[in-house]
């Protein structure tokens, strides 16, 4: 009860709920008037940013190797620090394109010309100004020809970039409708003169200025005199400790050592809501766990045998067992309704182990077992997914076995190698960057080997295409042939489960990324 | 040249030598392992252009051979080099976290040692009682328990049960030392758990086989307590197997703890080198196994140096 009264006594402080409708619910959950009178008074303070103080993240998924160079970020604490110390033209808030270094954006009726009017009087920590120049540079750096970032495989196709007083202008080879959205990459933080000079020096105009950087230690910051949001940047000081075992960093947050965390191990989720002072937050984002046959590979060019596979994996015991329930079932396309134009109506796939024997038959497979590729790294519980996975296939009568490869290497020795293997993927923020990345016969990261002209012009239609309900459409035709006849056997997709303490001020769930995608310590407050 | 420095510089030279063959063996080890450090970094970002760049700004495509004996002719200099991950100066950063390796090493040291010897003392004389049976039963149930195991273990009795320490144990310049010994609490706890079992049964083993001897037939027929036999004839006859034993348990906690570091957040070498070890970051690898091998060789010289000294037959050669 106080978990749901809690939610709405904040809804109301939000506006979203009207004080009348929050009594008489209050009083249906059985709740003294006095009691929820307390309640909404608390909230209304939670409410009201506190100034000042020490706000404190700890975080897994940190490295001594890490470095403040953003083209180099790849894990959980490197895009936290980054999105600390600095900022990218634009942020994606719920589906909503946020503007940040970039006041407005506009483009050519087809779409194939972006324009981006640069914010003014936006200071670098080192107090020069930051300009349209540095803009171009920057994005020149992470996707020019000899860039080493991990933006070069995301943003692509631009032809030219101009700076222009205030006004950046990006010249594309085809249109995108979309353009302003890859603008939200984490990779993509604004740094003067592009970061060539020293790419690793943490200087940019995000909420906090860095003081110590240990990395796999801690990061400490202090608030950015001039920075330019009054509406970001509560505390006066924020740390980021890196502490990589899960065990440590719940009983950190349980004893107050620190404000906030990322990744509450699922099966501790339950336990932790319990515990006094401390919020578990749950939001439902793009990011899926995934099986991938090479539809190019035997015996996976087969697309009965593929749809055997797909027919043979228990999604709901999946999410049961390997997400603790914080999560819901894949429909073997990477979208789900966190993305925009998202396609509700289509048909949920189920267990049906009797379709699958099937389709197993007509494939006219010899019977030779398929072996699956998994590393425990390939996702959290990547192995007892594969085992849940190969006992329900078998029970279908596939010979489905598992080969335990070690995390060293995975990434480029199994994944995007292997025929049949485990992987993740973050999601992106539009549909069309999602299928772009992963499911264009040209995609570098195409890892299901998926090669299809009819499915790439949909996508190059639906980029030119400025009519949401026609783009709905488009979307909707892609997922289907995918479901249908691609590789990727996408049984979950995972909520990101966070936990915080009640003294912790200003949580909006975004769904994007983890912790608040990156904003939780520029947004939040301490309350004393 | 008196024997006992002889030997000395004789394992000195050989420790050199040896060194030389470990980097080599390093070396060898992460050119074998799968992926190279542009792949390690770029992880399932990287496309081939991105991978060929980074490699390019590296220093990746040079031959192994040439850029082992570039690495070696710098470090003869007492040139580290930077990190090829994140470019930070690696002497810098080794020597705040070796410093806290030796700080949590030396604490846990300081309490195990005495402790451990003090009841190998006590169980050895009340051998097959109750207190050698407690003794033994206790610390044979630490040293049983996994690392981790234990790790939680405190931290569920004493942070969240009674709380007393912070389960999270970085300790940063400018922190106390009273501030830092807080800090490692935890880890130290642990620690001692871990080490105290092997040293107090060696110990106890040592001092009852000295027991056996005749001349501790006299010391008793002469009158003396059973603790002053103990103390006075027996342990100074068992000090070569206990110095031993106690060496190699300090050489563990200093190049053993990785598991410890990790679950408290420690920041020393430990986790530092895994983690670039999973980077394939050569500098940084060799620079901390070179650390690594030499505290195991100058201990071991060091124990061979306290057995000798202990035993006046080696001691006065003829």
């Amino acid at each position: 009860m106080a978990d749901q009264l809690n939610k709405m006594a904040s809804m109301v402080a939000k506006g979203a709920m009207s004080r009348r409708e929050f009594n008489t619910r209050a009083a249906a959950l059985g709740a003294s008037s006095v009691l929820a009178s307390s309640m909404l008074a608390s909230a209304a303070r939670a409410d009201t940013p506190v100034k000042g103080g020490t706000l404190i993240a700890g975080i897994q998924g940190g490295e001594s190797t890490n470095s403040l160079d953003p083209a180099l970020a790849a894990s959980d604490v490197p895009f936290m620090v980054n999105s600390t110390w600095g900022e990218m033209l634009v942020d994606v808030d719920n589906g909503e394109l946020k503007m940040r270094m970039a006041e407005e954006v506009s483009s050519n009726a087809d779409a194939t010309q972006w324009m981006f009017k640069i914010r003014q009087g936006v200071e670098f920590h080192d107090g020069k100004t930051m300009t349209a120049e540095d803009v171009v540079a920057t994005l020149m750096r992470h996707t020019g020809d000899e860039a080493a970032s991990g933006a070069q495989g995301i943003v692509k196709g631009i032809k030219e970039m101009k700076a222009e007083g205030d006004m950046v202008t990006l010249t594309l080879e085809s249109a995108n409708a979309d353009l302003p959205f890859l603008m939200a990459d984490y990779h993509l933080v604004i740094q003067p003169g592009g970061g060539v000079d020293n790419p690793a020096a943490g200087n940019g105009t995000g909420a906090y200025k860095i003081v110590a950087n240990e990395p796999g230690v801690r990061h400490t910051f202090e608030r950015h005199a001039n920075y330019w949001d009054s509406e970001s940047a509560h505390a006066d000081n924020v740390e980021i400790f890196v502490i990589n075992d899960n065990t440590a960093r719940t009983a950190a947050l349980q004893s107050g050592q620190i404000h906030m965390m990322n990744r509450v191990d699922p099966k501790i989720a339950e336990l932790l809501k319990g515990t006094e002072g401390v919020t578990i937050e749950r939001a439902a984002g793009p990011g899926h766990y995934v099986f991938i046959m090479r539809c190019d590979a035997a015996p996976f060019d087969n697309n009965d045998l593929r749809m055997a596979l797909k027919l043979g994996i228990n999604r709901a015991e999946l999410v049961e067992k390997v997400l603790g329930g914080m999560g819901s079932p894949g429909n073997d396309f990477p979208i789900n309704a966190a993305y925009p134009l998202f396609d509700s109506s289509i048909a949920q796939r189920e267990y049906d182990p009797a379709a699958a024997a099937e389709f197993y038959k007509k494939s006219g497979h010899d019977g030779s077992p398929i072996v699956l590729q998994v590393a425990p790294g390939a996702f959290p519980g990547a192995v007892d997914a594969a085992n849940l996975f190969a006992a329900s296939a078998n029970a279908a009568g596939i010979p489905l076995t598992i080969k335990l490869e070690p995390d060293d290497g995975y990434w480029s020795n199994v994944w995007n190698v292997a025929p049949f293997c485990a992987s993740y993927w973050g999601g992106r923020p539009v549909q069309d960057q999602m299928y772009s990345t992963a499911y264009l016969s040209s995609a570098e990261w195409n890892d299901t080997a998926y090669r299809d002209p009819a499915f790439d012009a949909l996508l190059v239609a639906g980029r030119g295409e400025l009519d949401s309900a026609k783009r709905k459409g488009i979307y909707s035709q892609a997922a289907n042939m995918l479901r249908d006849n691609g590789g990727l056997i996408c049984p979950m997709f995972n909520d990101w489960v966070e936990a915080r303490s009640n003294t912790v001020g200003g949580w909006i769930s975004n769904p994007a990324g983890t912790l608040m995608d990156g904003k939780a310590l520029r947004r939040c407050w301490v309350m004393a | 040249m008196h024997p006992v420095l002889k030997l000395v510089v004789q394992r000195l030279a050989l420790g050199l030598v040896l060194l030389l063959a470990v980097s080599a063996v390093i070396f060898l080890g992460i050119e074998a392992l799968p992926g190279d450090t542009a792949q390690a970094i770029l992880g399932q970002a990287a496309t081939e252009v991105s991978l060929a760049n980074l490699r390019e700004k590296l220093g990746l495509n040079e031959p192994a051979l040439t850029r082992y004996f570039v690495w070696l002719w710098a470090a003869l200099h007492g040139d580290l080099g930077v990190a090829l991950t994140n470019g930070v100066d690696i002497a810098t950063a080794i020597g705040q976290r070796f410093g806290n390796t030796l700080f949590l090493a030396g604490c846990a040291a300081v309490i195990s040692v005495p402790l451990a010897i003090t009841l190998g003392l006590v169980a050895a004389r009340y051998n097959g009682r109750w207190p050698d049976k407690v003794i033994s039963g206790l610390t044979l149930t630490t040293i049983s328990l996994p690392e981790f195991v234990a790790a939680y273990f405190v931290i569920f009795l004493l942070t969240q049960v009674f709380p007393i320490f912070q389960p999270v144990a970085m300790v940063f310049p400018g922190m106390s030392f009273w501030a830092k010994l807080n800090a490692v609490a935890l880890p130290v706890i642990v620690l001692v758990m871990v080490v105290l079992a092997h040293m107090m049964r060696m110990t106890r083993a040592a001092i009852l086989n000295v027991m056996q001897s005749a001349y501790i037939e006299t010391a008793e027929l002469k009158g003396l307590t059973p603790m002053q036999v103990i103390w006075r004839h027996a342990f100074p006859n068992a000090i070569a197997p206990i110095v031993s034993v106690v060496i190699l348990n300090l050489a563990y906690l200093v190049v053993g703890v990785v598991v410890v570091e990790v679950v408290f957040g420690y920041n020393a070498l430990g986790q530092y080198l895994v983690d670039h070890v999973t980077k394939r970051d050569l500098p940084v690898v060799q620079a901390v196994g070179m650390i690594f091998a030499a505290v195991y060789i100058g201990l071991n010289i060091l124990a061979d140096v306290i057995s000798i000294g202990a035993n006046p037959r080696l001691r006065h050669p003829k």
